[in-house]
């Protein structure tokens, strides 16, 4: 029996949906991630499509603004705590941690599992807002107090999800820095770990220290909603400005829970693509430590119109500036690792580097928003609703599409069609930017965010948007749509169909239960030191 | 973006530019760089890379130059909001208020608008009060923003330089009908302003019950002549039976004062049938039973 086994991928020791769904491997909570976010995201995407439908014109078109509200509202929620929050920790750091450390599984299987039920849990009770209660929550996701505290609709449900998700959130955030800590391979020093693996660890320590800010913050909701304990409601004497600090110092941070392990996707892709050594493997990956840190700083710059003191308004000014000096760092250095590369084009690059274009305009844009005068001017208005879908989508968005076009070959031994891929980008691409772009424009022209309706001089941009949205769709549809045909009738790979020096390459495609079939070996030098000479 | 029309807008717009221009500056090298090593480095063209572990001049390089940029950039920023807090000891005072979904104006002399009419060249405090939830005043020419925030005192001053109307437009989502939370500033001259001062008359010979309903905003939902808005309309509705739906279960129940005053002060505990639960909130500490009286007395004049 033993002998018979190890020539069975990870797919094949087991069968059947029990063997999934309790599965403690982490190639197959990986997945599971993988197949339950692809879900909630493309029901997101369909709430985002209804919305830029409604705001064609101005004045109604295909719903009323209260529905509008609470799509709104789900849409942000689903996004960000059910898609973009878990994204590539969950799917591709449990899959590929473990492998690119030399090891076989994660320190806690069973804590891994248990978070992936939690995540299921917490994702179900803020779908079930649709069908139970009055409806669900018309607060935006933000949930601000007093509206959050006064309105029917169901905000409890949502705000408890979202409590269930941060469980989940920290589960993994545990379980990784243990895995790095003590499961590295022999000969593996922290400085010769993969990036990827770098990023995580960043990622994580912000996962396990700021969420249980905002779980503790919405129970504060719950407790106000159910007993009228005056927290955050002025009228029964609580502040609802203790209650946007309280919000912000883990939502802030939460934004390097999702755009640090979208660094991490990136450091991987472009030695690989390159087929040379990552250009400053040491400032990358001290930076990340300094974003996850400084990022604990900068939250008062989503309240710089609230009435908060001049003194404050300047210090976190200040701090948010500084978030740009290590982010720009690892953008040259990025750039820097094209130099002299043998650039192979392939789909996985083509993300990578619209994630520097994307990105780079998402963090400028920050900029703007992070100075006093012009913040002013532009908070809460779509020229913010702009700025974070270029950093959150055209970001880690694009990233995890990247990682996904990078491993398919490992997770499933075949490739999808690679030119359908490469003209899938393109639409994608263009279809974001036209979706995105107009947003910036109508913003600083002076349109607030979460409108229904809007005056007529935000006509033009918001048609474009929508017809952006269109293209979008259809670049998206025809990606997954040739992923899918690649899991069918995908031609089989090898081992290493990229020819990376990564350990995840040494290995089966898809790789054994044990992960590895013969010890892997550590390339000599570091990571990323391909025999060039 | 607009032409701006208050004395903070050329510090505002000059802060974007700066920014804006660095940032292209930015996007455009890397950019440019990039597809230049993609096309310059292709594998056809180079087929055996090179390794180059960094260089520590260029992360100094790169170091030190974002940072002096960002510190610029602070600058310009900081400089443009600093007046914004400094409000000037000339400044006419004004009150805002804000509620659901409707911004009012109480002038010092007692008046109470729906629109702002100011002087030009004038600087204007605006002391910013929430009656229910969070709210933001937002002038986009005038290049300001606050929140107006329950149980806190916010304020934020302009002095409007061009003659014109400007639209005001709430930015801190409020609600069902928070695109809708809008009004306008007219910036005028001395004389035009002194004119409108003395042609408006101060007191209206207005019934208090709809003077109370108009500054609460009820209007926006209920009508006065039977049509539907969002909620019932208040004509013939005083002393009219009614069905409603109470905890889930229909009845029947008369409107009369004790429903009234339920309906201001729990308005999701009886729904009329045929409208939407939690649409309006609780106007128990907003509106004064002495209030609620003069609205049933005026309500019993809509037939
Ligand atoms: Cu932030
Ligand atoms: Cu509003």
């Amino acid at each position: 029996m033993t002998t018979a086994t190890t020539d069975l991928n990870f797919f094949q020791v087991k069968r059947g949906l029990f063997s999934w769904i309790f599965s403690i491997d982490h190639k197959r909570i990986g997945l599971l991630y993988l197949y339950s976010l692809m879900t909630f995201f493309l029901v997101g995407v369909t709430l985002g499509v209804l919305m830029r439908l409604e705001l064609l014109n101005p004045g109604k078109d295909i719903m009323e603004a209260q529905t509008y509200n609470q799509v709104f509202t789900l849409h942000g929620v689903i996004m960000i705590f059910l898609f973009i929050i878990p994204s590539i920790p969950a799917v591709f750091g449990n899959f590929f941690l473990p492998i690119m450390l030399g090891t076989d599984d994660v320190s806690f299987p069973r804590l891994n599992l248990l978070s992936w039920w939690i995540y299921i849990i917490g994702s179900i009770m803020a779908l079930s807002t649709l069908v139970f209660g009055d409806g669900p929550a018309d607060t935006g996701w933000t949930f601000y107090v007093p509206f959050s505290v006064n309105t029917t609709t169901n905000v409890t449900m949502s705000v408890l999800a979202a409590f269930v998700l941060g469980f989940s959130s920290i589960l993994t955030g545990l379980n990784f820095i243990v895995t790095i800590h003590r499961l590295r391979a022999p000969g593996m020093s922290f400085m010769k770990m993969p990036l990827f693996a770098w990023s995580l660890y960043a990622t994580s320590w912000i996962q396990l220290l700021a969420t249980p800010i905002i779980g503790i913050t919405l129970m504060m909701i719950v407790a106000e909603r159910f007993f009228g304990v005056g927290l955050f409601d002025p009228s029964i004497g609580g502040d609802p400005i203790l209650y946007q600090h309280l919000f912000w110092i883990y939502s802030h941070p939460a934004v390097y829970i999702m755009a640090l392990p979208a660094f991490g996707i990136i450091s991987e892709l472009l030695p690989t693509f390159s087929q040379r050594t990552i250009f400053g493997y040491t400032a990358i990956a001290f930076s990340s430590l300094a974003i996850a840190f400084v990022g604990y700083f900068v939250w008062g710059h989503h309240m710089f119109t609230s009435g908060m003191s001049g003194t404050g308004r300047i210090v976190f000014s200040i701090m948010t500036f500084l978030v740009a000096i290590p982010t720009a760092i690892k953008v040259f250095n990025w750039v820097a690792t094209l130099y002299k590369g043998s650039i192979n084009v392939q789909p996985p690059l083509l993300y990578a580097l619209a994630f520097i274009f994307l990105f780079s305009i998402g963090g400028l844009s920050g900029l703007v928003l992070g100075a006093l005068a012009t913040d002013i001017h532009l908070h809460d208005t779509y020229f913010v609703v702009g700025h974070f879908h270029y950093v959150m989508f055209g970001g880690t968005g694009f990233a995890f599409f990247g990682a996904l076009h990078y491993w398919f070959p490992k997770i499933w031994g075949k490739m999808y069609n690679i030119t359908v891929a490469n003209i899938a980008f393109v639409i994608f691409f263009i279809g974001f930017n036209v979706l995105y772009f107009p947003m910036l424009v109508v913003g600083l022209m002076g349109m607030p965010r979460r409108y229904y309706d809007y005056l007529p001089e935000f006509h033009i941009p918001n048609m474009i948007s929508t017809f952006g949205s269109w293209i979008l769709v259809t670049g998206l549809l025809l990606m997954l749509g040739n992923l899918v045909a690649g899991l069918f009738n995908g031609k089989k790979t090898g081992r290493n169909p990229w020819n990376s020096i990564s350990l995840e390459w040494q290995t089966p495609s898809p790789p054994p239960l044990a992960n590895f079939d013969k010890l892997p070996e550590l390339p000599e030098g570091g990571p990323y030191n391909y025999k060039n000479d | 973006m607009n032409t701006g029309a208050s004395t903070f807008s050329q510090g505002v717009d000059l802060s974007l530019y700066i920014i804006t221009g660095i940032s292209l500056f930015f996007l455009i090298g890397i950019t440019v760089v990039m597809i230049y090593f993609v096309i310059r480095y292709n594998k056809k063209r180079n087929p055996k890379a090179t390794n180059i572990e960094g260089n520590f001049t260029l992360e100094v390089v790169w170091t030190v130059i974002p940072t002096l940029l960002v510190i610029l950039m602070f600058y310009y920023g900081w400089m443009g909001y600093k007046p914004m807090r400094q409000v000037p000891d000339n400044a006419m005072e004004i009150t805002v208020y804000g509620q659901m979904w409707k911004f009012s104006f109480e002038y010092p002399d007692g008046r109470i608008t729906d629109t702002l009419v100011v002087p030009i060249n004038q600087p204007v405090k605006l002391n910013l009060v929430a009656r229910d939830v969070l709210h933001s005043f937002y002038v986009p020419a005038f290049r300001v923003k606050e929140d107006m925030v329950p149980g806190k005192d916010n304020f934020l001053w302009f002095e409007a330089n061009r003659e014109g109307r400007y639209d005001v437009l709430c930015a801190e989502y409020c609600g069902m009908l928070h695109s809708f939370m809008l009004s306008s500033i007219t910036v005028v001259n001395q004389n035009a302003y002194d004119e409108w001062l003395t042609a408006a008359p101060i007191v209206t010979d207005e019934h208090p019950g709809l003077a109370i309903l108009k500054q609460n905003a009820c209007l926006t939902c209920h009508s006065q002549d039977g049509s539907k808005i969002i909620g019932p309309s208040f004509k013939g509705v005083y002393g009219r039976t009614q069905l409603v739906e109470t905890n889930g279960e229909t009845r029947e129940i008369l409107v009369d004062d004790e429903y009234i005053t339920r309906s201001i002060y729990e308005p999701n505990a009886d729904i009329v049938q045929g409208y939407m639960r939690g649409l309006m909130i609780s106007y128990e500490n907003i509106i004064s039973e002495e209030q609620v009286a003069d609205i049933i007395d005026y309500m019993k004049t809509l037939k």
